[in-house]
């Protein structure tokens, strides 16, 4: 007798699809999440109860850590503002290329002579810049830099975003107190009555 | 693996050994578990690193308008200063004239909750907390002393953060030193 015979089919699926699809999602949470280069100064955050979260845009942080003083203005367009204008304040000028190597730039330390230096430089001697200077100078003149560098993003932010720039205070566990007053200080010598101290979340909470 | 042989047995008629082609598909479903598995760790891990944001608002330092200082009543306030290996001394009112208390991180909470009750039962309003950090303290015990604060919802309004070396007072520059945490 002629019985048909149904042909089995394999149970095995292609997975060649699902495999490119998951190793394309793999690469593009890799290259986000190592985006952010690692702080210079290794600071470990102290820990708090607080659940409010660092917002994205309109911020500086600075990250205070071996009594050293390092600024991170979060925004491309703000942070070419910002150089542009300290490049007037104290008459220098920055090259177009220079201008886009800053504002890709992550958290900068050294004093403003150096910045010119310090942005064509390439990585490893950046590192070794970081050490050699002493971060950004607090001195808590008018005309100190740190002193500057947050008056000029706070202007930068406002003409360009319309709202008063946000600043965080990142310091070390373990910094003595006397640093911290010393940037505190600054901020109020501009009237900056509110900042935000960034703390990482309680362990077990 | 995960691929049944559906070609039926068989085969084993001929005299002549024929060496058995071998299929060119890999088994990539080990290599997905682990790419989905990388996926996830990489997503929770983004999104979850996000660090947190304490607001912390300092009393007005300009000096021309003092006119907008609140005077506070000595009875109502708890000064917290804040001393070097991770110790605090505490006291109500004035310097001098209550005994000071030493205690670290760990007891403050409750030290914290039993004055606020105190002085809302003697005088009916709320207790106003003076942190003052001397230079021993670090940047950690200052974090720790705000937080807290919030958590014991003390002082939420106005948290006096008074860090100026020159508002320390000799009496309690003399206490700390006795104590040994200046």
């Amino acid at each position: 007798m002629g019985r048909i015979k149904v042909p089995r089919k394999s149970t095995s699926i292609d997975m060649t699809a699902m495999c490119d699809v998951s190793f394309l999602l793999l690469t593009f949470f890799i290259l986000t999440a190592t985006a952010r280069q690692p702080d210079p100064l290794s600071i470990v955050t102290p820990s708090s109860t607080v659940q409010f979260k660092v917002p994205d845009k309109d911020l500086s942080i600075l990250s205070i850590g071996k009594g050293k003083v390092f600024m991170e203005i979060i925004g491309q367009d703000v942070k070419r503002l910002t150089l542009q204008k300290m490049a007037n304040l104290y008459g220098t000028s920055f090259t177009e290329d220079e201008a886009k190597r800053f504002s890709v730039m992550p958290a900068f330390g050294v004093p403003f002579n150096q910045l010119k230096n310090y942005i064509n430089a390439n990585a490893d001697q950046r590192t070794n810049m970081e050490k050699q200077f002493n971060g950004i100078p607090t001195d808590s003149t008018r005309n100190g830099e740190l002193y500057r560098w947050v008056e000029q993003s706070r202007r930068a932010t406002a003409e360009l975003h319309n709202t008063e720039m946000r600043i965080s205070i990142k310091g070390d566990a373990s910094e003595q107190y006397p640093t911290v007053r010393k940037i505190v200080d600054v901020l109020q010598r501009q009237s900056l009555n509110k900042f935000s101290l960034i703390t990482s979340a309680e362990a077990g909470q | 693996m995960a691929e049944l042989d559906s070609s039926g047995g068989g085969g084993k008629k001929g005299g002549k050994v024929r060496s058995k082609k071998q299929s060119t598909r890999v088994d990539l479903t080990a290599m997905v578990d682990l790419a989905f598995l990388l996926i996830t760790f990489f997503m929770l891990t983004t999104s979850l690193s996000k660090p947190l944001a304490m607001d912390i608002a300092k009393p007005d330092k300009d000096e021309r308008n003092l006119d907008n200082k609140l005077e506070v009543k000595q009875s109502q306030t708890m000064t917290i200063l804040l001393g070097k290996d991770n110790k605090i001394m505490w006291y109500m009112g004035e310097p001098g004239k209550s005994q000071p208390t030493i205690e670290g991180f760990g007891d403050i909470r409750k030290s914290l909750l039993d004055n606020k009750a105190k002085v809302k039962a003697a005088t009916g309003k709320d207790i106003m907390v003076i942190v003052r950090p001397t230079d021993g303290a670090t940047y950690k015990n200052f974090v720790d002393i705000m937080d807290e604060l919030s958590i014991t919802k003390t002082n939420l309004t106005a948290p006096a953060v008074d860090d100026d070396p020159k508002n320390l007072l000799d009496i309690e520059k003399q206490l700390m030193k006795e104590k040994g945490i200046l």
